[in-house]
């Protein structure tokens, strides 16, 4: 770790750059600013995307490559590991900088390619096959013939306010947040302003909760400073659990400190003297990055006794959760964190009022909280100018599924759908078409592609029946079985059921078994079965109604969105798996239709042998044939096969 | 505060603080429910009580939403029948197709519901993981597969028995209602009260039936069977069959139970006295030498479970005396057995009780030298009214059968064990007499009297003040155990009732009984004590020839076989 054993460097920081919050320093300040914000460089600096994402696509084996390089030539340079810059499918991500020179990004930078890129910065040969692009620095040289990286698509079109440092500066050092301005804000909010004008200060800002309610972040605060209690806790809601949103694990990785800001400045503005962070146990790096980065910021006195003198106090403490689905929902979570079930209550009460413990709880999600400290610093107008008329400010989105580029972005609300797909993603991989856009999760709705000219914003995409959730942006492209997709989810989701309400815990499983049933395939059917699968179907849809309007939590309410949303626009997938038994995009096994090509089939044999339900007859060195009704589309036969003979429908 | 809201079109008054369904309740609309019982937190588990609220994009659960000013609730739209129909369909597609052969056919509120519901078909299909039956346990059988999860009996036994014996385990469509590392009930904590059999709403708990055995015993022409009834089976049987209860109803019963083919009928109030006799002298003793005190009742075989199983160190506290039931079976297999020319092993005592945690206790104590149970058989009330119908007794053509048997006087403070308070204020009177050699006066204890969980009073006997606490709910009486370690010091005595409210309302009683039953059970036993000339143990002659013929002194049984039990710790068993 750079610079944590350097007390008299924090200690210089705080006093002049965060008690200091007209932004002007003297010349000496600004020098070693510039000197820590790794603007001069006295030796080369290679920094490596250390995030989760990227030590999966290799970054540790990079690390090491690059180590060895620098060894083997003799090169004076430090190694910065930095968090995730939300270009996931580009992982692993390397950068290097020269003294006076720009940072430079190459993507896809595993440990093969380490000697042959580094090589080519420091001997000057560039541009380079994997170089992604350059950063701007005001008084850099830049690299020639080299974009910059706000021209790309991907990053043209956003607006990194939350992820602003995500990726650029080292998560495991404090100096790299304070010397970018970080906990200005909290010292600004504690010396200045009261609990009640920082909820004043929030509501004004317009800021809605990022976890899908898009609730009034500052009236909630304000309920909870309004309620009489002798404790109240904040609670910092990190406990993603959405197949395909990682961005809380992002941020954890990237830029610890802003959560940190944002929790003591909202922890200050409810009159919390104690806050959770609650995220999954199975975020191991995110932990190990959080736990350092809280014991920083009380060595700095950012939290703890009297912070700032002001006599506010904070302990921050993680708590780790089992990684339940349901414990995302606040009720539940906080059972959670009292040590019983995490199984969510009705509300009202809400936690705001009575919470943990029974105390007055605010509890937000970390990209609201990660949101404040930049509201605090640059006033409510300032962010109320971002985005649209009912949503403001930016939404961290994660792209996944079937896009050129996969990742972490944020954008401004108002931002159109179809532009993520198009330029942020950059379209549908392998030129396929696009089919549809899954939004908000397990539990959110498909999207199809006429209706992706809507912007991003709570009410807009509220008209269109979906929800932007948590963030999460599935593509699909054409060859998704949306009958299958749907089963999937539902699988997910009543598994992840908590068992409480008879809606959710029985209702997501009939909706489960009689999706099983359409994409399966009974060996003898009779016509009894025939005919319950055909009504489960009238099922589905009422189902679907009464387990939206009477679960108890947000898991249950929203369950049927995927099966409800693709009925919709899919209706015709479905009738297909039920009518003709058929699924056209061949994901549901049972369904597929196996023919042999008489042309093609040389009468090897080998498919007769392997196949288990002994379906396949036929004579050695002739073509051979498959009894339709004994086969049971296990699709053996059409692995095994070297001649490409066996084909299905 | 109070402000007005609209239901069903019509303005009705609601006041800050209630749920929707109190002022449903109130204004007479029915919304069903599985999970909710006044009095416990509601947890909004089934659905079923859901209404439609303008403006609220979802149903709302009645029982457990706040009623908020602006609110225009609509109870039985299209909609919400729609959501309830569907809410029962799924429940039945994982329930067992035996109603006809379950225990709670006729009384299950499932059963019920599907019927107004207009379920006339097993509409969802689902695929049921075959599950055990707990059935082990002496008192309580339990049924996984009849269960819905509403949560009653884990809210019942953390809540007002406060002993926790079971809770949900598993999650998503695999969860149930599991006990201590997934073993029986008669393995775990669990107090055997049967109050989670009086709320649920399915078969899934049940008492265990000893109504077989009984039947062969009254038929088995070797044995002598014989009946023991507590004091609140005549309520029970009036209630069931709409008698009056009056004095009479006591003969009828008494009839009837011969026509069923018990030899002889005993009334356990008897017992009562003698255990009133024998903890008076213990308590007396106990004051005198200030030690052991306070001083904790033991007739309730759950109260003394609880302190065996989690409060050992109370053991010494509480009373040795036998519980009623206890001392009636050995008096009688005594009796019999000198007068009737029985063999010991031959009488078949049975007992009718309004508890399950008694049929356990029936099982802890045998004659000394024939290893022959006190008591053979006991039922609950609910039972024995079973047994009657199924023994085709009509009671219109009964003719009251006068009390006829040994031991058939009692003092009217045996009849007041059957609810709490009540046998406090039995003993009191007793203590006093034998502290004093003189008559309580007035007798009537106010303070220990009505439909209260914690009663306290001051008494005076002689110069002294006696400070007696009535607690009961197990919860209740873990909260007076919490205030005696706290540093509470000047209790003297303590009765502790099991059931919230004492016997009337015990595990073996009638399914949902409302307040209203309650106190009118309550109001029978009082009025016997009203009329009755003999109102204490001391006074009754029975006991008293029993003492100089057969007992000696109270508190003097040597051999502690009639009267006195010795306490061990469960662990240490």
């Amino acid at each position: 770790m750079t610079g944590s054993g350097t007390p008299k460097l924090t200690e210089f920081l705080v006093e002049k750059v965060v008690k200091n919050y007209s932004g002007i320093y003297d010349k000496s300040t600004a020098e070693l600013l510039s000197r820590v914000r790794r603007e001069k460089l006295s030796q080369p600096a290679i920094f490596i995307g250390m995030g989760s994402c990227g030590i999966t696509a290799g970054a540790d084996k990079t690390l090491k490559a690059v180590e060895t390089y620098l060894t083997e030539n003799k090169i004076k340079a430090d190694i910065i590991k930095v968090g995730c810059m939300g270009l996931c499918s580009a992982e692993p991500l390397l950068d290097v900088q020269l003294p006076g020179k720009t940072r430079l990004s190459f993507a896809n930078a595993t440990a093969g390619k380490v000697d042959d890129l580094l090589n080519s910065v420091f001997h000057h040969t560039l541009p380079h096959d994997n170089i992604l692009g350059q950063y701007r620095f005001h008084g850099h040289e830049e690299w020639p013939g080299i974009t910059s990286l706000e021209e790309l698509p991907f990053f043209g079109l956003q607006y990194r306010m939350v992820l602003k440092n995500t990726g650029i500066i080292s998560p495991e050092d404090i100096h790299d947040y304070l010397a970018r301005g970080g906990y200005k804000s909290l010292f600004k909010t504690v010396l200045n302003y009261t609990p009640e004008k920082v909820c004043e200060i929030v509501e004004q800002s317009e800021l809605r909760g990022r976890a899908g309610g898009g609730y009034l972040t500052g009236r909630k605060w304000l309920v909870a400073l309004e309620t009489g209690s002798d404790q109240k806790y904040l609670i910092c809601n990190a406990d993603e659990s959405d197949p395909g949103a990682y961005m809380d694990r992002t941020l954890l990785e990237g830029d610890p400190h802003r959560v940190i800001e944002g929790i003591a400045i909202a922890a200050y503005a409810i009159g919390a003297k104690k806050a959770y962070i609650y995220l999954r146990s199975d975020y191991k790096r995110a932990i190990v990055i959080l736990r350092d980065a809280i014991r920083q910021a009380r060595e700095c006195g950012f939290l703890g006794e009297n912070i700032f003198g002001s006599g506010f106090n904070l302990t921050v403490q993680i708590s780790q959760g089992a990684g339940a689905f349901v414990c995302g929902e606040e009720t539940a979570l906080i059972a959670s964190l009292e040590g019983g079930r995490g199984i969510p209550r009705e509300k009202p009460p809400f936690p705001a009022e009575k919470g943990l413990l029974g105390r007055p709880t605010v509890v937000n999600n970390i990209e609201t909280l990660a949101n404040v400290p930049a509201i605090l610093e640059n006033g409510p107008a300032w962010f109320k100018a971002i985005g649209t008329k009912t949503s403001k400010g930016t939404k961290v989105i994660c792209i996944s599924g079937k896009g050129v580029r996969t990742g972490v972005v944020e954008v401004p609300m108002g931002t159109r759908l179809i532009d993520i797909v198009n330029t942020l993603a950059g379209g549908i991989k392998n030129g396929k078409q696009l089919k549809a856009v899954l939004l908000g999760g397990p539990s959110g709705v498909f999207v199809p592609p006429q209706d992706l000219e809507t912007e991003i914003g709570f009410d807009t995409l509220q008209e269109i029946g979906a929800g932007i959730g948590i963030g999460g942006m599935v593509l699909l492209d054409e060859e998704t079985c949306m009958v299958s997709l749907s089963k999937y989810f539902m699988e997910f989701l009543q598994k992840e059921s908590c068992g409480k309400c008879i809606p959710c815990r029985e209702g997501t499983k009939r909706m489960l078994e009689i999706l099983e049933g359409i994409t399966r395939r009974p060996r003898e059917e009779s016509s009894h079965e025939t005919l319950e699968r055909f009504k489960g179907v009238v099922q589905l849809e009422n189902l679907a109604e009464v387990i939206r309007d009477t679960s108890l939590c947000g898991l249950g309410q929203n369950a049927p969105g995927p099966v409800l949303s693709s009925l919709k626009w899919f209706r015709e997938e479905y009738e297909e798996h039920i009518f003709d038994r058929r699924c056209a995009a061949g994901v549901c096994h049972d369904l597929r239709t196996f023919f042999i090509d008489v042309d093609l089939c040389n009468g090897c044999n080998i498919c007769q042998r392997k196949c288990p339900e002994n379906a396949i007859i036929g004579t050695v060195k002739m073509p051979h044939f498959i009894i339709e009704n004994k086969c049971t589309g296990c699709g053996i036969c059409f692995d095994s096969c070297k001649f490409n003979a066996i084909y299905f429908k | 505060m109070q402000f007005e809201i609209e239901v069903n079109d019509e303005h009705v008054i609601a006041r800050r603080g209630e749920t929707i369904k109190n002022v449903l309740d109130r204004i007479g609309v029915k919304v069903p429910t599985l999970c909710h019982i006044n009095g416990f937190t509601p947890t909004g588990n089934c659905r079923l009580c859901v209404v439609e609220v303008d403006g609220l994009p979802g149903l709302v659960p009645s029982c457990s939403h706040p009623v908020e000013e602006w609110m225009k609730i609509r109870t039985h739209t299209p909609r919400v029948l729609k959501a309830r129909k569907t809410l029962v369909e799924l429940l039945l597609a994982g329930h067992p197709n035996d109603c006809l052969y379950c225990e709670k056919n006729g009384r299950c509120e499932l059963q019920e519901l599907s019927y107004e519901m207009q379920i006339r078909e097993r509409k969802y299909q689902s695929r049921r993981i075959p599950v055990q039956i707990d059935k082990a346990c002496p008192s309580i059988e339990r049924d996984p597969a009849k269960c819905i999860l509403c949560e009653r009996c884990i809210r019942v036994c953390n809540e007002m028995i406060g002993v926790g014996a079971i809770e949900i385990i598993g999650r998503g469509s695999e969860s149930r209602i599991g006990t201590t590392y997934n073993k029986g009930l008669n393995t775990n904590a669990c107090v055997k009260c049967g109050q989670c059999i009086t709320v649920c709403p399915t078969g899934a708990l049940i008492e265990k039936t000893a109504i077989h055995t009984v039947l062969e015993a009254l038929n088995n022409p070797r044995l002598y069977p014989v009946v023991q009834f507590s004091p609140t089976l005549p309520a029970a049987i009036a209630e069931e069959f709409n008698l009056k209860s009056t004095k009479d109803v006591l003969n009828i019963v008494r009839a009837a139970m011969k026509k069923m083919g018990f030899r002889q009928v005993f009334d356990i109030s008897m017992a009562a006295d003698l255990t009133l006799m024998e903890e008076a002298a213990e308590i007396a003793e106990r004051i005198r030498t200030q030690e052991g005190l306070p001083f904790f009742t033991s007739c309730c075989p759950s109260w003394v479970r609880y302190v065996e199983e989690l409060k050992p160190v109370y053991l010494s506290s509480l009373s040795t005396t036998r519980s009623p039931q206890q001392i009636m079976g050995r008096m009688i297999k005594q009796y019999i057995t000198t007068s009737a020319g029985q063999k010991a092993e031959d009488v078949f005592v049975v007992s009718a009780m309004p508890c399950t945690a008694k049929k356990e206790e029936a099982g802890k104590d045998f004659i000394k030298d024939t290893q022959v149970p006190f008591v053979d058989a006991v039922l609950t009330n609910r039972e024995i009214i079973k047994l009657i119908h199924l023994m085709g007794i009509d009671f219109s053509f009964l003719e009251p059968e006068p009390e006829d048997s040994a031991f058939s006087i009692r003092s009217s403070s045996g009849k007041l064990f059957g609810m709490a308070g009540g046998h406090l204020e039995g003993l009191i009177r007793t203590l006093h007499f034998q502290m004093t050699g003189q008559e309580m006066n007035p007798l009537k204890i106010q303070d220990l009297r009505g439909l209260k969980t914690r009663k306290e009073a001051r008494i005076k006997i002689g110069k002294q003040i006696i400070n007696v606490v009535s607690v009961s709910g197990l919860a209740h009486a873990k909260h007076l155990l919490e205030e005696i370690e706290a540093g509470r010091r000047e209790i003297h005595i303590v009765e502790v009732m099991a059931c919230p409210y004492g016997c009337l309302n015990g595990g073996g009683q009638r399914q949902g009984a409302d307040e209203k039953s309650l106190k009118s059970r309550m109001k029978i036993l009082y009025d016997i004590d009203e009329e009755e000339i003999i109102k204490a143990a001391h006074k009754n002659p029975t006991i008293t020839g029993l003492y100089e013929n057969f007992l000696g002194k109270p508190n003097n049984d040597r051999d502690r076989e009639f009267l006195h039990v010795s306490r061990v710790a469960r662990q240490e068993k």
